[in-house]
């Protein structure tokens, strides 16, 4: 069972939107104090997930408690004890930043003779000091994120729930975010539960479950799943990829994946492979990378799929560009 | 819903580090806590739109004008439905205020849809505070924005020729209230199962016209065909606008017939203002509990 270190802890929890299930048995606990990521590409049950934990949605079966508190019998508990950063942006975008963070403090029941000098840190933490006094209307995706970020926290939550917190930032604003992430954590030791479909973000938590169709596929460290891996990635492309392929497949006996116009091999020893695999394709090499598995192979190989950034990024910066001028012509 | 002293956490966290930290002590929001800050925040946003406000006078100054004017004739002096040296116009005042009042509670649910489209009401419903607190607090906004309105029509009162008296005045803002907040809990239970601001507008309309038409607030609702005299009484509307009327003339000087005609009568039978009171208070209490249980629902 549940250990006493454990602030999130989930059995068998499942969720079924008519038809659709969309999380089909997840276990999981969840440490106190650690970064937790959930990875998965989109339509994995990431948001459902966190929307159960966050007593916003109903599951259809199983157990979770957050901050010791069952979310479907005590949601009020919970609520009061965890932060929530959404996918989307959940700002009054006609109030100030000093205004939401205002309405944030009552409602979470933060003393009076605290609330400003809260806010005041808050804001300075995400560095919007400046503009703590102009409608949100007129904030940057960047500054909105990084505003619910020091929001999420003004009542000192047990947990931080962040849902894909830095999707269509830029780079650099994503690094400040994550910046912010690792401070909330060092400085109150908040448990931060949060989701990605990044692979390079998955790498920056304590531990990350790999979830795919509603099931957690894996578990670990980041380190641990890459070492689940064994051996090394070589990467090869070829003047023939079609022919390449199927050539390790019969000859060298190695499992092959094609992605992208590249060729993926894992293989037990890498630079023993590379001199091998030369001598045995009869289509001309052109270029080989030997590497470790990163996070990527692991997900590839648990699901037969790779996860692609560029899709969900360009599908997302335009619903958020649409959302934007909707808001900005009607608000 | 849940309540802190009668359940005792799953997992003791005596020896975690965050009992010693104040974070695992929660302070729970009072009731009217809440309430309060549902409602400033509502209101603090109306401030900030001018528009909006205008634009919930724009159709109610335009029925004074066009029904008022128009009518005036039809149902004047004369024509036995109202008594001498009065006006349709005059009689016809109060309706409007209702009616100023009707439409913008039951528009203000609106910024329940937007929260909702915006991403505003997740921020709300993920908050400790209870959904009770939730819709008491949107239909105190919205009565408070309706009240504004209608006392802005007040200022219209002597272009008509009403003659108003401050205790009458002040019966009818009470009785309006009483209106504004049942039509904003309606207002409310509506929006919150709606997923787009087309579908609130489509149905509110559906909904509105009938119970704005119906309710006698432009009309009197004496000498009607018999099929639309029923309809007007299944109107719970017509149960809040008579008082209103009534309160408005009766203390300024007005001849009996003329309140009489405001009045609302079933056969021969004139109703009570309490029980008329009583019926729109009953109907409010209703959609509140209606709303409430809309908002608890989890998706
Ligand atoms: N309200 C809903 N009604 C019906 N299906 C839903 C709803 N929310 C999510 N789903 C479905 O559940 C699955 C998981 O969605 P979601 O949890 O949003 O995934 P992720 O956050 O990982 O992208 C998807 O197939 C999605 O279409
Ligand atoms: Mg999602």
């Amino acid at each position: 069972m549940a250990d006493q270190g454990d602030v999130i802890t989930v059995r068998g929890l499942v969720k079924r939107y008519g038809p659709v299930e969309a999380v089909r048995g997840i276990d999981l606990d969840v440490h106190r104090g650690e970064i937790f990521g959930f990875l998965g590409p989109n339509g994995a049950g990431k948001s459902t997930t966190i929307s159960i934990l966050c007593t916003l949605v109903e599951k259809t079966a199983g157990s979770a408690t957050v901050a010791g508190w069952d979310v479907a019998r005590h949601p009020q508990e919970v609520r009061s004890r965890i932060g929530l950063v959404f996918q989307d942006p959940s700002l009054d975008n006609q109030l100030t930043a000093r205004q939401n963070l205002y309405f944030h403090a009552l409602a979470y029941g933060v003393p009076r003779r605290q609330r400003s000098e809260r806010i005041r840190a808050a804001l300075a933490m995400v560095g919007l000091e400046d503009r703590a006094d102009v409608q949100v209307i007129t904030y940057s995706g960047g500054m909105k994120r990084r505003l619910e970020i020091a929001r999420g926290v003004l009542h000192h939550p047990e947990v931080l729930f962040l849902d894909e917190p830095t999707i269509g930032l830029d780079p650099q604003t994503r690094a400040t975010v994550w910046d912010h992430l690792r401070e909330i954590r060092a400085q109150t030791g908040t448990t931060i539960f949060m989701t990605t479909h990044y692979m390079e973000e998955a790498e920056w938590c304590d531990r990350i479950a790999v979830i795919d169709h509603g099931r957690i596929v894996a578990l670990g460290t980041p380190d641990e799943l890459k070492d689940q891996m064994g051996g090394d990635v070589v990467v090869v492309t070829t003047s023939d990829n079609d022919r390449a392929a199927e050539q390790i497949t019969s000859r060298m006996g190695a499992a092959v994946t094609s992605d992208d116009g590249t060729l993926r091999v894992e293989v037990a020893n890498g630079p023993e492979f590379v001199p091998q695999l030369v001598r045995e394709l009869d289509v001309e090499v052109k270029t080989v990378t030997v590497r470790r598995p990163s996070l990527d192979d692991v997900f590839l190989k648990l699901t037969g799929r790779a996860i692609r950034d560029e899709e969900v990024d360009s599908a997302g910066a335009l619903h958020r560009a649409m959302a934007q001028r909707w808001q900005g012509g009607r608000r | 819903m849940s309540n802190a002293t009668a359940s005792s956490p799953v997992v003791e966290q005596g020896a975690s580090p965050a009992a010693l930290s104040s974070a695992s002590i929660r302070v729970r929001v009072p009731f009217w806590q809440s309430v309060f800050i549902i409602w400033y925040r509502d209101i603090l946003r109306f401030t900030r739109d001018r528009a909006r406000l205008i634009g919930s006078l724009a159709q109610p100054i335009l029925f004074l004008v066009v029904f008022g004017v128009g009518l005036s004739s039809a149902f004047g002096a004369g024509s036995g439905v109202l008594p001498p040296h009065t006006t349709y116009l005059e009689f016809m005042f109060p309706g409007v205020i209702g009616m100023t009042v009707l439409m913008t509670s039951i528009f203000s649910a609106m910024q329940i849809v937007w929260d909702r489209e915006f991403g505003f009401l997740r921020e709300i419903l993920v908050a400790p505070i209870d959904r009770s607190a939730v819709a008491v607090g949107k239909a105190l906004s919205g009565a408070s924005q309706a009240m504004i309105g209608g006392i802005i029509m007040l200022i219209f009162a002597p272009i008509v020729g009403v003659r108003l008296s401050v205790l009458g005045v002040f019966e009818m803002l009470a009785l309006l209230l009483l209106l504004a907040v049942s039509l904003s809990a309606f207002g409310i239970a509506i929006a919150s199962r709606m997923r787009s601001m087309q579908g609130f507008q489509v149905v509110m309309n559906f909904l509105m016209m009938p119970m704005l038409f119906l309710s006698g607030a432009l009309f009197p609702l004496k000498g009607l065909p018999t099929w639309m005299a029923v309809l007007t009484r299944f109107d719970p509307v017509t149960y809040a606008i008579a008082p209103v009327r009534v309160s408005l003339f009766s203390n300024s000087g007005y001849p009996a017939p003329f309140i009489n005609a405001a009045q609302v009568t079933i056969g021969s039978y004139t109703l009570p203002l309490l029980l008329d009171v009583g019926i729109v208070a009953v109907i409010g209490v209703t959609v509140l509990g209606l709303a409430i249980a809309q908002l608890r629902k989890r998706d």
